[in-house]
């Protein structure tokens, strides 16, 4: 890796002081992502700032929902009691996430900012314009077993890797951000942004804004869900295909559901088609097939990963099985 | 001793120091040296026209970054067919992505690390051939010393006039070794002798290499090899890396120390090819064979010739009296590929054995029952009786664990919801042999024993199993045996490989301790003052002009696929096996039962991913290339034939090394075909190959 300052901050104030200084900085939490990205020269940043001494660690119910700090690592939400009472899903993202030695070190806010485990991406010998931008995309015709059928461009078509990412925007969770312009809230949803023609534009995020926080709305029917991940091998693995559903069932029809699917899109992919084909259908499969067909309506292969179309449909159908059975 | 040693389940001795962290490997010694990294190219195939290392000469902590230009004049090229184009910076021409094109030397790894990184290099670069179908095909003049192509009767002829046929052909990707501990070098000269520890299969095969492009004599190189951390044959020869630590450490006059990286275990440390196998059977309706064809087309470098032998499995294992191999090889711009764990069998058997089960529903005939059929009371090859072939034993008692009469033999019959079991099976063969080991034995006055190999421990329990077979033809407590290992000072000890240590290092062990035995009975039983020693050299008799030499084994695996996802998981596993005498009860079973992990892992998971414009890996790391995890296999049930073979060598053992893998994969993937329905004849079976 390139050398870098490196700064360990104790407060939010300080953070943004710090970051204010250099906005080439980079945060660094449980560094099992941003420490890998330096190794392979993929990520150069001239400062990092250690944000562990933050007090942003705490998961507590307040009211109508569960606000985790930041810092909070995925195992420590994932074992949460309310996490698990009222949210199953999203503690079964986190526990298909990773190894348990990453989910013990990996954050819930450096989780949501994962970068793609693009095989381009990730090698500094390869175009990508993801990494250089207007240097091309080698992806497309490619090695793409694992890229995204699903917000695609011509200039990237490499998959958003979390799973806590996918069940946080079917719940339609906030995060609390802190900028060194003040602090702001936001969806999840909101957060990502397809890669169109700056692919390497990922998020909202104004330079130097930090997440802080995210908070998970007690869904009501947040119990009546399930997040199914179809992936090569049993634990530690990516998803080829994964969904996160919710189903609110009210005298034999749906009355709402929330779907959102991971693996197969360029961002954590709500999908609105298929919640307008559940809401007043009845809970079977017959609905859930239209359900995932029009979720993947708009679906394109690119060689190689054109068996993610079937896989994923296949994956919200079992989902939505699991959810109303 | 009132109980036999041998064979018994003893604890490995360097187990507590392995599980504590005390046990040295290569990369643990000379913590001083300076660390050498290497620089690899990023284009397949072209030149280099431009090395611009300015910035990492510059660069914090660098002593020398090592090219072309400055670079020791060497003999890098083979000196046999069967030796490696080496590439060690003597030219500009590069051949597979991920060549050694420059080494940065620095006083820290990480230091050189970055120095290998910023050195920039220009190239003139050319499409490079990376399809396998599409490479112009050459026929290989040998495979090992044994001829390339094999007939016996008209299989042409038989197979046209067979009552039922079987005509297909099977895939097998590339797939890297990955042994957890990476290959590493420390490389030390003194004057014009060179020290080296070296990660490796064979200490003496590396001296003797390293002395030939120094032009030294074999006197003048020392190789020490502790523990290694795996090899599975990628660790079986002297790497370009081996040769670049000696040559930086000359450069810089000081000892260097040079460690493989994870990326780089998939660059230029041998890999095991993919292949292109047709097998076409011929068969009566009594399922009795009456030809068989194995045509394999396997992938190899530009400057190099390695035949993945998948023809000797059909050849070796069915009595049929018509039958015809090739084997022919297409030039890829990759690095050389190499023996890998079963080479030939492992992947020969999924095609091979497939074919059969293929056959087995064309006949509406039991698997299981169509082997049995076929079985041969001698090597169908050479028409020579066996050693010991208990291979009837291994499918009876194999069945039995596994309940393999309880089968319905209707693919999709066993299915509940998307949820479907498959069972299937597949036999397993593999040649074995033996070459010359030499052991040196002392007893003190003491009592205590020291015998003394160069051949070295990876995991397979040298130090425990020798020091076994001693004590017990001594008849003395085996802690009083200690066994010395890992040094070309020691004597000498062939390649650790081709399931052949065992028979060679043991026989000599035995033929030593034997001596022994007899030396002190006829000094009535008392050690001389000052001990006593004495030093054997042990080798192939005339046992493989008069025997077929073969273990065997049979492989039952039930999965269950999620048949919506496409998922498969291996739920059950048996495999029974004749391998002659087992040393070590323990440590056999967990060399068996890692052959099968792999095996599943064939099956499952591995495949080395190119970029086939580039020629570059784009899954050169162990979170996309796919091992399995400890969900993903069950706890295979290991049944071995205890069997004495008097005839095969004097410790009477056929080695354990590569059978277990072997079948492995055909009997998944014939599992998956009963499960499903959907016949997989191209590994790994993935999702896509069970979602249309």
């Amino acid at each position: 890796m390139n050398p870098f300052r490196y700064v360990r901050v104790e407060s939010p104030s300080a953070a943004m002081t710090a970051v204010a200084t250099e906005p080439q900085a980079r945060f660094v939490a449980g560094g099992t992502s941003i420490v890998d990205l330096m190794k392979i020269y993929v990520e150069s940043p001239p400062l990092l700032i250690d944000i562990n001494a933050l007090p942003l660690a705490a998961i507590e119910r307040r009211g109508d929902r569960i606000e985790c700090g930041a810092l909070a690592r995925l195992s420590d939400v994932a074992r949460h009691a309310d996490v698990r009472a009222f949210l199953p899903f999203v503690a079964s993202a986190l526990e298909q996430s990773a190894s348990p030695q990453l989910r013990n070190m990996a954050t819930i806010g450096g989780n949501l900012l994962q970068r793609t485990r693009c095989p381009y991406f990730r090698d500094v010998a390869t175009p990508c314009n993801k990494r250089v931008p207007g240097s091309g995309c080698a992806a497309l015709e490619g090695e793409n077993r694992r890229h995204a059928v699903l917000g695609t461009s011509e200039r990237c078509i490499a998959v958003h890797p979390s799973d806590l990412a996918v069940a946080l925007t079917a719940l339609d969770a906030t995060i609390h951000v802190a900028g060194t312009g003040g602090n702001r809230e936001g969806a999840v949803r909101d957060l990502y942004r397809l890669p169109g023609d700056a692919p390497h534009v990922e998020t909202t995020l104004e330079n130097g804004e930090l997440i802080a926080g995210v908070a998970l709305p007690l869904l009501p029917y947040g119990t009546r869900s399930a997040y199914v991940k179809a992936r090569d091998r049993a634990e530690y693995d990516f998803a080829l295909a994964s969904a996160a559903v919710a189903v609110d069932v009210r005298e034999g029809i749906v009355a709402h559901a929330r779907v959102a699917l991971g693996g197969i899109a360029t961002i954590p992919w709500c999908s609105a088609e298929a919640e307008r084909e559940l809401t007043g259908a009845a809970p079977e499969r017959a609905a859930f097939v239209r359900a995932a067909e029009a979720a993947l309506a708009g679906a394109r292969s690119f060689g190689s990963n054109g068996f993610k179309i079937p896989l994923a449909k296949a994956t919200l159908v079992r989902a939505l099985e699991l959810a109303t059975a | 001793m009132s109980r036999p040693l041998a064979g018994a389940p003893l604890d490995r001795v360097e187990g507590p120091a392995k599980v504590t962290g005390q046990a040295l490997y290569t990369a643990d010694y000379d913590r001083d040296a300076l660390a050498a990294v290497v620089v690899t190219s990023t284009i397949a195939s072209g030149r280099i026209v431009a090395i611009d290392d300015e910035c990492a000469r510059g660069s914090a902590g660098v002593v020398e970054v090592m090219t072309h230009r400055n670079a020791p004049r060497v003999e890098a090229r083979k000196a046999s067919q069967h030796g490696s184009h080496l590439f060690l910076l003597q030219d500009t021409n590069v051949e597979f992505d991920g060549q050694p094109v420059a080494v940065a030397i620095a006083q820290t790894f990480e230091q050189a690390t970055h120095a290998a990184a910023l050195v920039r290099l220009e190239y003139r670069a050319q499409r490079p051939e990376m399809d396998l179908a599409a490479a112009p095909r050459f026929v290989p003049q040998e495979i090992f010393g044994e001829p390339a192509d094999g007939r016996r009767g008209d299989p042409a002829a038989a197979l046209a006039a067979a009552p039922v046929r079987i005509d297909r052909t099977y895939r097998t990707p590339t797939e890297h070794h990955n042994p957890l501990e990476s290959h590493a070098t420390i490389a030390r000269w003194d004057g014009d002798r060179l020290t080296l520890v070296d990660s490796s299969q064979w200490a003496f095969g590396v001296r003797d290499r390293i002395a030939a492009i120094f032009g030294l004599p074999a006197s003048g190189v020392r190789v020490i090899v502790p523990y290694v951390g795996g090899g599975f044959g990628s660790k079986g020869q002297p790497w370009s890396h081996v040769a670049l630590a000696a040559m930086a450490a000359k450069l810089v006059g000081r000892p260097v120390k040079l460690v493989v990286t994870r990326p780089q275990m998939f660059a230029w440390i041998g890999h095991r090819p993919q292949t292109e196998q047709r097998i076409a059977l011929g068969a009566e309706r009594d399922g009795r064979l009456v030809s068989v064809v194995h045509d394999v087309l396997s992938e190899t470098s530009v400057s190099d010739e390695y035949v993945e032998p998948c023809g000797v499995f059909s050849r070796d294992l069915y009595r049929v009296p018509n039958y015809a191999m090739s084997h022919a090889l297409a030039r890829l711009h990759i690095a050389k590929p190499t023996f890998a764990r079963g080479p030939g069998e492992s992947t020969g058997s999924f095609a091979m054995e497939s074919a059969m089960d293929e056959l087995a529903y064309e006949l509406g005939m039991d698997p299981l029952e169509l082997r049995l059929r076929n079985f041969s009371e001698r090597d169908p090859y050479s028409g020579k009786p066996y050693t010991s072939n208990h291979l009837r034993e291994c499918y009876e008692l194999g069945a039995q664990r596994f309940g393999w009469e309880r089968r319905n033999p209707q693919p999709r019959s066993t299915r509940n919801g998307a949820t479907s079991i498959g069972l299937g099976m597949a036999a397993a063969s593999r040649g074995t042999f033996r070459s010359e080991a030499r052991v040196r034995i002392a007893m003190h006055e003491d009592g205590t024993v020291v015998l003394q190999s160069g051949t070295i421990e990876m995991g397979c329990g040298s130090p425990t199993v020798y020091a076994q077979l001693a004590a017990e033809i001594l008849e003395i407590p085996f802690e009083r045996v200690r066994f010395e290992f890992g040094d070309t000072e020691l004597p000498y000890a062939p390649l650790a490989a081709g399931s052949q240590t065992s028979g060679s290092v043991g026989s000599a062990v035995v033929v030593a301790s034997r001596r022994l035995r007899d030396e002190l009975s006829s000094r009535g039983g008392r050690v001389p003052s000052g001990g006593i020693a004495l030093d054997v050299t042990e080798g192939p008799g005339d046992e493989e002009e008069r025997f077929a030499m073969q273990t065997f084994g049979a492989q039952f695996a039930e999965v269950e696929v999620d048949c919506d996802l496409g998922a498969v998981r291996v739920t059950r596993f048996v495999g029974a096996f004749d391998c002659g005498r087992i040393l070590n009860a323990k440590t056999a079973r967990s060399q068996l039962l890692g052959g099968i992990v792999w095996g599943i892992s064939m099956a499952l998971f591995e495949k080395t991913r190119y970029d086939l414009r580039t020629g570059r890996i784009t899954n050169a790391n162990l979170a996309e290339y796919l091992v399995p995890t400890n969900a993903d296999v069950p706890v295979p049930e290991i049944v071995v034939l205890e069997n004495d073979d008097v005839h095969v060598n004097p410790a009477g053992v056929k080695g354990i090394g590569e059978i277990a893998i072997t079948g492995v994969a055909a009997a998944v993937a014939n599992a998956v075909y009963h499960a499903t329905g959907v016949r997989v004849r191209e590994l790994p079976i993935v999702a896509e190959s069970l979602l249309d």
